[in-house]
């Protein structure tokens, strides 16, 4: 491990092709011409939908990895944007939909899952190990019986039908194609801002935190507001993807924050790994794929009892995912290749 | 130097660099500390003996924040700071290190002294990666030079050996101009060679930095210290200069055994 980024005398300057990484841009290529390749099916159920859970469990992956606060309120933030969107921009329920444009709604949403987020933060970091599951969970359950029993804010048991996607710079951004591309973007910024992130200042302050909390108080950080901050951050994630699965599903109703939904962010988290933030994407594009087809293979009875088969057998086999099974057989040169490097350079 | 010391701690006047006023902490029924009074001149540099259970490390967690006081008055540099977070001590110039290593086990030593050093600095929360002309990189480096960890500034720390964590315990509490170090029996588990280099590391500290040493090696602790206080069942019972605690007949009883020295 060569701490480049420090050294005067380190090794000379790489190219963009050493800092991109190989897999990194064989990866881009793959994701921007894969539209040419996939079906409208392929680009936004399984494409675009594993990119918006991706971002919500990549959201998870920094609060886990990086602060060791595993949170399952994760779908939960996500739904706040996605309520906001119903509430302030268009909606055919004929409860609220204030009609505001899209460009105002959205970064509202975001914002909010945001506060909120950190408003969860700061009643969980109160907490340690199982009992940050514990009470991240017991949110969770609260705000799904508190959408789906307040018809005033909420629009109840239904919630919101007819959120549209917008349409601008005469984009019509719901199409398979557009839609896919503002997912692809969207999770390509989140990713490479946690990539980025984890090598900051206050990346490296989490990381420490999370090994060892009483020892950052001894060197005057403030431990609850840094991990608070955290909690804000990984909001702002969740809350993005919370707008595009409103503008996926064009409804959001208390069922797409419920129990169900927020542990499978958890699942697909671990899937992937959580050592690096590609991690909970290609947990997402597994689970996808599972759920879209383990129903052809075992029937719509069997299909969720597949999925935690193969859960079991990850986390069996490699506790630290799918990400943790590609260190171990890949050849032994490239080992490790999916820690964050201090370059930054992780594929 | 040791009447220097003592001169100036009988003069009473100007803020002391640390004092404590009728400090008590209870666990409980347990006491583990009561009626401490101390008295620390800026730069002095004190040890603080006694055995097992005397209530040495819980002084300093009470100092630091770690715990509140059950009662008394804690002063730094003549600003009370007996309610004060931990962090916020620290700020203030307050440092300490631990009696078992805590340390950042996945950083490397680098950036584990780096965040040290940014620690009592602004922008903490700073989202950009710290750069080649950052102040507190090139704090860091100067740090990691003075405890000899050069060689090993990319290494995890959980990758290092015992008396290399040790140093990076020291490294840790030198971050960020201090003023005032609580030093926890930073010559735990040290080898004879690494015992002197530990000497002298805290012998080569600029003049103004001011501490307490406990440590149970006496050779190590009377090499490093102007003035020796002497604990048992959380009460101070001796105060002295290394010479009259080492020849103390009741510090010889009750804390080395009677057939010392």
């Amino acid at each position: 491990m060569s701490n480049v980024a420090f050294s005067e005398t380190g090794p000379a300057r790489k190219n963009w092709v050493e800092r991109l990484g190989i897999g990194h841009i064989l990866l881009a290529l793959f994701l921007l011409i894969y539209p040419l390749i996939a079906s409208d099916f392929f680009l936004t159920t399984i494409g675009g939908y594993s990119m918006v859970l991706g971002m919500i469990a990549l959201s998870l992956m920094l609060l886990a990895g990086y602060g060791g606060m595993v949170s399952l309120a994760q779908m939960t933030i996500a739904g706040i944007a996605a309520y906001v969107i119903a509430i302030f921009g268009e909606n055919n329920s004929n409860v609220h939909g204030f009609g505001w444009p899209w460009w105002i709604a959205a970064p509202l949403g975001i914002f909010l899952a945001a506060v909120f987020s950190a408003l969860f933060g700061w009643i969980a970091v109160r907490t340690e190990g199982i009992y940050t599951i514990m009470i991240t969970l017991a949110i969770a359950t609260a705000a799904f019986y508190f959408a789906q029993q307040n018809y005033t804010l909420f629009n109840g048991f239904p919630g919101y039908s007819g959120l549209r996607a917008p349409e601008a710079f005469g984009v019509y951004w719901r199409e398979p194609v557009p839609f896919y591309y503002l997912c692809l973007s969207c999770a390509v910024i989140a990713y490479a801002a946690v990539l980025y992130g984890s090598r900051s200042t206050f990346g490296l302050t989490l990381q420490a935190i999370r090994d060892n909390p009483r020892r950052m108080r001894a060197i005057g950080y403030d431990v609850t507001a840094h991990k608070v901050f955290a909690w804000f951050l990984a909001g702002i994630i969740a809350g993005t993807a919370g707008v595009l699965l409103a503008w996926f599903n064009g409804r959001i109703s208390p069922g797409t924050i419920s129990v169900g939904p927020a542990i499978n962010i958890l699942i697909i988290a671990i899937i992937g790994g959580l050592r690096h933030p590609i991690g909970p994407f290609v947990g997402a594009v597994v689970v996808v794929l599972m759920q879209t087809f383990a129903i052809d293979i075992v029937g719509a009875e069997r299909f969720n009892t597949l999925i935690g088969l193969f859960f079991l057998v990850i986390v069996f086999i490699s506790p630290d995912g799918i990400l943790g099974l590609w260190d171990r057989f890949k050849p032994a040169p490239d080992r490790d290749s999916w820690h964050s490097r201090p370059d930054g350079t992780g594929v | 130097m040791e009447h220097n010391v003592a001169a100036s701690r009988l003069q009473g006047t100007g803020a002391h660099a640390l004092e404590l006023e009728g400090v008590a902490r209870h666990f409980g029924a347990l006491v583990a500390l009561t009626g401490i009074n101390m008295r620390i001149a800026p730069g002095e540099r004190r040890a603080v003996l006694g055995s097992n259970g005397a209530g040495k490390t819980t002084l300093f967690n009470t100092v630091t924040g770690d715990f509140l006081p059950t009662a008394g008055r804690i002063r730094f540099f003549g600003e009370d700071i007996t309610e004060l977070a931990p962090h916020e001590r620290i700020r203030r110039g307050l440092r300490r290190t631990y009696q078992i290593s805590q340390l950042f086990t996945n950083l490397s030593v680098l950036d584990s002294i780096y965040l040290a050093c940014r620690g009592v600095s602004r922008r903490r929360f700073s989202l950009l990666r710290p750069s080649v002309s950052d102040p507190n990189m090139a704090q860091a480096e100067s740090i990691m030079h003075a405890v000899h960890l050069d060689a090993d500034r990319d290494k995890l720390v959980g990758t290092l050996s015992h008396g290399q964590q040790r140093q990076l315990e020291i490294a840790l509490a030198l971050a960020g101009a201090p003023r005032f170090i609580l030093f926890d029996e930073p010559a735990a588990g040290l080898s004879p060679t690494e015992r002197r280099d530990l000497v002298a590391i805290l012998n080569a500290l600029p003049k103004y930095i001011g501490y307490i040493i406990i440590e149970h090696d006496l050779d190590v602790a009377l090499r490093v210290s102007e003035y020796v206080s002497m604990m048992h069942n959380g009460k101070l019972f001796k105060e002295g200069t290394p010479e009259e605690i080492e020849n103390d007949p009741m510090v010889q009883e009750i804390y080395l055994g009677g057939g010392h020295g």
